[in-house]
């Protein structure tokens, strides 16, 4: 077995910043190159620019197959291979559900959850080939416990949990591994917008008392990506400071 | 230049690493083979690589058999 993620491709999905930043930036210091993507030109040329000589950014809509295919047959064109698949890209929209848009509802299942199945499966027939492949996908804590206001990333993020274990199930005699973490409230853009109120709220239920750092939940990501993760599968690995104990 | 059956029972041999003898032209995959679903996805991928062509998922479904992996290649050779 190796022990070293030398010169391994992964592609991070939803990289420009928080935490897809974070694992990009981590996975590079093991070493691998990275091929992070962003919505947008612009937030791909970001990730150019922090990732330097050891990767690069690309445009990826993550709802779309073509640009899926797009994205994996240039990583494979100018990196080789890809040993490592991190489901990271997410949004949120967030209304009661008495108030939620069907738009919103969809938006939210599509880049979140069908997105992993559309790229899971664009990227299963290189790892299968191979005999080896790491996949992880970023849920989250309140795909577990639940959270008023967001009936849909909740169901979203559960339905990672679940699709993990699935096809963890299918491919574990192939040598690919599927895994998920579970931040709970990192310090992001997106924990940002919530109101004082709500994060007096949540920080009441905190063993740790303090919010995340996208650098935590990246440690996670890293080491399920490892070698000596190898024989780990189907799990969800919950980075939360105490906040669910599952 | 080997024949199309030839190259067939090669790969079948050796995706499900079973002895030549065993692969005769009425054995399933599944039931005399040994082969679970997986292995016989993958099996239709390395034939769609060794013949160069793209096995659409509802024919795929029907290549339970060594015979039917033979028919359908040797049907789809001239595409």
């Amino acid at each position: 077995m190796t022990t070293t993620m030398q010169g391994q491709v992964a592609l991070v999905t939803g990289a420009s910043r928080g935490i897809g930043k974070a694992i990009a930036e981590q996975l590079v210091a093991q070493g691998v190159k990275v091929v992070g993507t962003a919505t947008s030109d612009k937030g791909a040329a970001a990730i150019s620019d922090y990732l330097g000589a050891d990767g690069e950014g690309m445009q990826l809509n993550v709802t779309d197959a073509d640009s899926v295919a797009k994205v994996l047959s240039s990583i494979d064109e100018k990196y080789g291979q890809l040993d490592i698949l991190v489901n990271n890209a997410g949004i949120t929209k967030d209304n009661l559900l008495m108030r939620l848009k069907d738009d919103d509802w969809d938006a939210v299942l599509d880049t979140n959850l069908k997105s992993v199945y559309r790229i899971c499966k664009a990227v299963m027939r290189g790892m299968m080939k191979r005999r080896h492949g790491r996949i992880i996908n970023i849920s989250s804590v309140v795909g577990t416990t639940g959270n008023p206001g967001q009936t849909n990333y909740c169901a979203a993020k559960a339905g990672l949990v679940g699709f993990t274990k699935a096809l963890a199930q299918e491919i574990a005699a192939r040598g690919i591994t599927v895994n998920c973490v579970s931040p709970g409230f990192i310090d992001t853009d997106m924990t940002k917008s919530l109101t004082d109120d709500q994060k007096q709220a949540i920080f009441a239920n905190i063993p740790a008392a303090r919010l995340g750092n996208p650098e935590e939940v990246a440690a996670a990501v890293v080491f399920l990506a490892s070698p000596g993760a190898a024989y780990i599968t189907g799990e969800t690995i919950h980075v939360n400071g105490g906040l669910a104990m599952v | 230049m080997s024949t199309i059956e030839e190259r067939v029972k090669k790969i079948i041999i050796e995706q499900l690493g079973v002895k030549e003898e065993e692969v005769k032209h009425e054995a399933s995959f599944e039931n005399d083979l040994g082969a679970d679903s997986l292995d016989t996805v993958e099996l239709v991928m390395a034939l769609e690589e060794e013949f160069e062509t793209e096995i659409p998922d509802e024919e795929a479904e029907k290549i339970k058999t060594v015979q039917a992996a033979i028919d359908y290649v040797t049907n789809h050779a001239n595409d």
